[in-house]
């Protein structure tokens, strides 16, 4: 392959490319991200290609494998081109139906539309209601493109905005216009983009780096993971354009051993933007030198921190320091870096491509674009999100997420994983941005939300975040070590019904310090779980204390299972299943003996009447 | 020369030096364990903290890591500090209740009472002998191991190490294990024999007037 070396080269070989590709031509794109994946799709695309192979049709229909769609809820789903038929759940079985009736013939096969909870067929992905009100940019192309083929990329425009703002724009030119944008980081902190890149530019340094932060360690969330292994090309065109106008020849990317087809996805990127020569010396003859290396992470949470990721990257224990002097001054080999969520690069060629004052129409006042997030938890729809800041909290539950699943109560979302809070349904209006988020007690983070229905005892909810940091703190600052600890202890406490007043009242104070004192943001931000809770769910927290009751009927010690005399038909069904041989049957009423019952639920779950109850 | 005011007072402080090397100097004294002036500041004890309000927010950093600016101003004793402190004392405490060092501490800052389950523990995890020994010793034998609640100093794969040459600084400079206090009788006690002082101005003025370790102008002394 001869090396792309000026935009009218790159424009010809896309044009080349159009004019090779039919665009009436049926195309399957098969769904090939991790959560489809999980549910049989790599067998799917398998059959499509025998089935079209075994048939001859390989001139006729084309097939090509794509990244996360993001209705993962109804996985595997597939689209067919050029109609755009979108089809939900299907299976191995379904492919010769759909190759003969769709493929072939254009027919569309019934039972794998999505139908939405009135009944309403949808047969195209803007139809169906889990895409209607999404606005999507960073994910545009990620059930277009084929993530393992960069001329898939070039052809709907990639490498453009590189070619555009090296060859035409200044430096100074392109950080204006992310300036300009309103552009903010996307890991969580919402730190303007722009402002980041021009501190990192002015900057004394021989060598400068820049980083993309692929560590995404939160439970529950998996947007930059879809990113990466959809359209990982986006992530590396921003990662250039920024390392031309910051002025750094050396680029990273730090991505958790835990995502093995993210990172492969990404290095089959890289090599093939090397040989495109995209990644060379003297890129687009400019004399701009770049190129990227991946690291990957062993997956500490903590690692997802600035200045902790950039001591694993050098080798060094994975832990944060004081960012006194900031790390675009003195960050990776204590030279200037320029470091940036994965989504936050993703978003820079469409900057450049459109024009800041386009992207600056977008969104509110200050947070402008887009948010990604992983809709997860006991909604109907689960699955990757990406909607206009400024979207109210509702719309994403109701309309995106398609409500609560089994018709239960909405009792709070939490949002920014576990540094983030719960926010409970009072402030359901509340539009999602960086400053709102923040001043509900919660966080953007890096996009998780997850729905919690009314069977969710919040202290439990708290008590889960603490566990989780207090093993993912780094365990380098007091506060941070021994204060999540002990907050744990306290809360774990209250699980049990053994707390008191005076407890609850060290449960603040040390929420206090661990905030106050800590000393990066992994510590400054633990606390938020129990202070959102302790602000929106106080109710719980005094029933717990003082009446020693778990109202959601969670917490172990303060639950009986109790068997409704006028819902039992005397089945037997739970006395079989019960492990401990607790229930007894007098006559037709069976009765638990709480002395032997360990709470485990399997009875309450077996009941086939629901006679069976936590008090 | 940077100017800045520790304590209402005006100072004049050398360019990248420290909060903590220039209350130093200026005889104001700061608590703090895991700092030592030869090794690279690490703010992991997180007892040195301080207010700095630098025109546009008030707020808390670590004083051996924060490098002094123009017309910042500093409060070393205030009483969102004093009462952090105290609780980082007290998870120190419940942790390794036996370090003379800590319980030193605890009798000058005012500590009443541990609340928390004790543990048994001798290192506080202050990284001085790590540091020492890859700093001074140019040796690093030990250093981290695990994180949360189950890091350690440790050798590699805690097997004797090939480059330990048994010099004794890890030990040398250790502050925890040093000395151990014998006037605990029961768990969670704290002793309070060896001095007990209460700086009474901080209830007063919200921070610690007097730029003298000790000057006892306000300081009211009570034997136990």
């Amino acid at each position: 392959m001869k090396k792309i070396r000026t935009s009218q080269e790159l424009d010809s070989l896309r044009n080349s490319l159009l004019q090779q590709r039919d665009p009436n031509k049926p195309c399957v794109r098969v769904c090939l991200g991790t959560g489809c994946r999980a549910r049989g799709s790599a067998d799917v695309m398998t059959s499509f290609k025998d089935g079209i192979e075994r048939q001859g049709l390989e001139i006729q229909v084309g097939c090509k494998q794509t990244g996360c769609h993001g209705f993962c809820e109804r996985g595997p789903v597939i689209v067919i081109g050029p109609r755009e038929i979108f089809y939900q759940k299907v299976k191995s079985s379904d492919v010769p139906e759909i190759v003969s009736k769709t493929l072939l013939n254009g027919e569309v096969v019934d039972r794998l539309l999505y139908i939405d909870p009135t009944g309403q067929k949808a047969l195209y992905e803007h139809e169906v209601p889990f895409y209607k009100k999404q606005i999507r940019l960073v994910l545009a192309n990620n059930g277009r493109i084929d993530p393992t083929n960069i001329l898939d990329y070039i052809v709907i425009g990639g490498y453009q905005a590189l070619a555009r703002a090296i060859t035409t724009m200044s430096c100074e030119e392109i950080i204006d216009t992310i300036e300009k944008s309103g552009l903010r980081g996307l890991g969580g902190g919402g730190f303007p983009t722009g402002r980041k890149w021009r501190l990192c530019k002015e900057a004394y340094g021989e060598v400068k780096f820049v980083i993309g932060n692929g560590d995404e360690g939160d439970p529950g969330a998996f947007s930059d993971r879809s990113l990466m292994e959809a359209n990982p090309h986006s992530i590396l065109e921003g990662m250039m354009i920024g390392a031309y106008a910051i002025g750094s020849n050396q680029g990273y990317l730090y991505v958790r051993a835990e995502y093995p087809l993210a990172l492969k996805t990404l290095q089959t990127a890289i090599d093939q933007a090397r040989e495109y020569g995209f990644l060379e010396k003297n890129i687009f003859n400019s004399g701009f030198d770049f190129d990227i290396k991946i690291n990957r992470g062993g997956g500490a949470f903590v690692c997802g921190e600035s200045s902790a990721l950039m001591a694993s990257i050098e080798g060094k224990m994975g832990e944060p320091r004081a960012k006194y002097i900031h790390t675009v001054e003195r960050g990776l080999w204590n030279q200037p870096t320029n470091l940036n969520n994965v989504k936050t690069w993703a978003n820079v060629p469409l900057i450049i491509n459109n024009g800041a004052d386009w992207y600056a129409k977008i969104g509110t006042e200050k947070s402008k674009g887009t948010g990604v997030f992983s809709l997860v938890g006991k909604v109907n729809n689960i699955g990757l999100v990406e909607i206009q800041m400024g979207t109210s909290l509702k719309t994403i539950i109701n309309d995106i997420g398609g409500g609560i699943t089994g018709g239960k109560k909405f009792k709070a979302v939490q949002t920014g994983g576990p540094s983030g809070g719960c926010i409970p349904e009072e402030l359901l209006d509340l539009p999602v941005d960086f400053e709102r988020l923040t001043e509900a007690g919660s966080m953007m983070g890096s996009g998780g939300m997850i729905v919690m229905d009314e069977d969710t005892c919040m202290i439990d909810v708290a008590r889960y975040f603490l566990d989780f940091l207090q093993n993912e703190s780094c365990g380098k600052c007091v506060p941070c070590r021994e204060g999540i600890k002990r907050m744990l202890e306290v809360v774990t406490k209250i699980t049990k019904g053994q707390a008191d007043e005076e407890d609850l009242e060290l449960l603040q104070d040390l929420a206090r310090i661990v905030k106050d004192f800590s000393l990066c943001g992994l510590g400054q931000t633990a606390p938020n779980s129990v202070l959102s809770t302790l602000m929106y769910f106080r109710d719980e927290y005094d029933a717990h204390i003082r009446d020693k009751k778990c109202p959601a009927g969670i917490c172990k010690d303060l639950i009986t299972y109790v068997i409704l005399e006028d819902k039992c038909t005397g089945c037997s069904a739970c006395l079989k299943l019960c492990p401990q041989q607790a229930i007894d049957a007098y006559g037709l009423i069976h009765t638990i003996d709480s002395a032997k019952c360990i709470r485990c639920g399997v009875c309450r779950d077996a009941c086939p009447f629901e006679a069976i109850v936590a008090k | 020369m940077v100017n800045l005011i520790i304590d209402g007072v005006k100072v004049q402080a050398e360019e990248g030096s420290t909060i903590l090397e220039v209350a130093m100097f200026y005889g104001i004294s700061i608590p703090t364990l895991c700092h030592h002036d030869e090794l690279t500041p690490y703010g992991a004890c997180r007892l040195c903290m301080v207010e700095v309000e630098d025109g546009r927010r008030i707020r808390l950093v670590a004083s051996c890591l924060y490098p002094v600016r123009e017309g910042i101003k500093v409060k070393t004793h205030s009483e969102r500090v004093i009462k952090g402190r105290k609780l980082i004392l007290e998870l120190l405490l419940a942790r390794c209740p036996n370090s003379k060092t800590l319980q030193d501490l605890a009798s000058k800052m005012g500590l009443e009472q541990i609340r928390f389950n004790m543990e048994n523990e001798d290192c506080i995890l202050c990284g001085l002998c790590v540091r020492m020994c890859a700093e001074q010793m140019g040796s690093g034998a030990i250093g981290f191991v695990g994180r949360g609640q189950k890091r350690e100093v440790a050798t590699p794969f805690h097997m004797a190490s090939e480059i330990c040459r048994n010099c004794g600084a890890c030990m040398y400079i250790c502050p925890a294990i040093d000395l151990q206090c014998r006037g605990v009788k029961s768990p969670g006690e704290l002793c309070n024999s060896c001095l007990v002082i209460t700086p009474q101005c901080i209830e007063k003025y919200d921070q610690v007037m007097c730029t003298l370790e000790s000057c006892g102008a306000c300081v009211e002394k009570e034997g136990k």
